[in-house]
């Protein structure tokens, strides 16, 4: 079979720099849709044991960047970031490998609130959006997966067919925000 | 308009997508006969005042959602979780 070349949603459109705000692709490797089938304790546990997170609070995030990370998102359900999943968690849930299926940006930078205040109709301001925070929401007219992972940075998903709308809505906001501020 | 979630919290109605009549949790039984089946289906009252509806969190959490409000003040009483008001009526 022919070998294919991997290729990043937003390959050849990103990074770019508008302002005071860097946006450029996150590459998160493995991706595992995680569906509650019984009890959430038990499965909190049980993901605890196997990869050292547990199934996060709603609008929360559960470990970092580079370690395993657990993203809320939605009704009973997680991402799992980083490890392949544990065989033994198919007892308590639903697992899907996505790792291809979504597009990850990070955007970051002093203004990075004032970007996103223009396209997301959730308050994202640090008093009450902290660190760890997540939210599903939109961004524009694309469903999207919103994580604080710092004071002035943000990890952001979409289905990875909304790559190139997501990067085009930023760059938008990017561009009026840094236009605004008299160094664009 | 805002909704309050109960998983996400207060969200904008842009989130949501509306469905319709929350009776719609209440289905007959297949053999209740063709009069409860096409009230089920058809016949709404379309009243002027406090309304069951079902609403979806389509672009935050997923979950379907129990809203009563009142079409002449607009105010919003409740946000359930459907799947809570559906476990209630067993
Ligand atoms: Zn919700």
């Amino acid at each position: 079979m022919a070998k294919l070349k991997a290729r990043m949603p937003c390959e050849e459109m990103l990074p770019f720099t508008f302002g005071t705000v860097k946006l450029d692709e996150t590459n998160l490797g493995v991706m595992t849709s995680v569906m509650a089938l019984g009890e959430d304790a038990a499965l909190s546990s049980a993901l605890s044991d196997a990869h050292g997170v547990g199934f996060p609070k709603a609008n929360r995030t559960l470990g970092n960047a580079g370690g395993p990370r657990c993203i809320w998102f939605g009704q009973r359900q997680a991402m799992l970031i980083g490890p392949a999943p544990d065989d033994r968690l198919q007892v308590y849930a639903a697992l899907v490998d996505q790792s291809d299926g979504w597009c990850a940006v990070t955007v970051e930078g002093e203004d990075v609130e004032h970007v996103l205040e223009r396209l997301v109709p959730v308050d994202l301001r640090r008093m009450h959006f902290k660190r760890g925070h997540t939210a599903r929401t939109q961004l524009g007219h694309i469903s999207a997966s919103i994580t604080r992972t710092g004071s002035q940075a943000f990890l952001i998903l979409v289905f990875r067919s909304m790559a190139a709308s997501l990067v085009h809505e930023l760059s938008q906001a990017m561009r009026a925000v840094a236009s605004r501020r008299g160094n664009g | 308009m805002r909704l309050d979630c109960p998983i996400c919290g207060n969200r904008d109605r842009r989130e949501f997508y509306y469905q319709g009549d929350a009776v719609m949790l209440e289905r007959p039984a297949p053999d209740a006969g063709a009069a409860a089946w096409d009230g089920y289906l058809h016949l709404r009252a379309n009243l002027a005042g406090e309304t069951r509806d079902l609403w979806q969190h389509e672009a935050g959490c997923g979950a379907w959602l129990v809203v009563t409000r009142n079409t002449v003040t607009h105010a919003i009483h409740t946000v359930e979780l459907a799947s809570a008001v559906k476990e209630a009526l067993r």
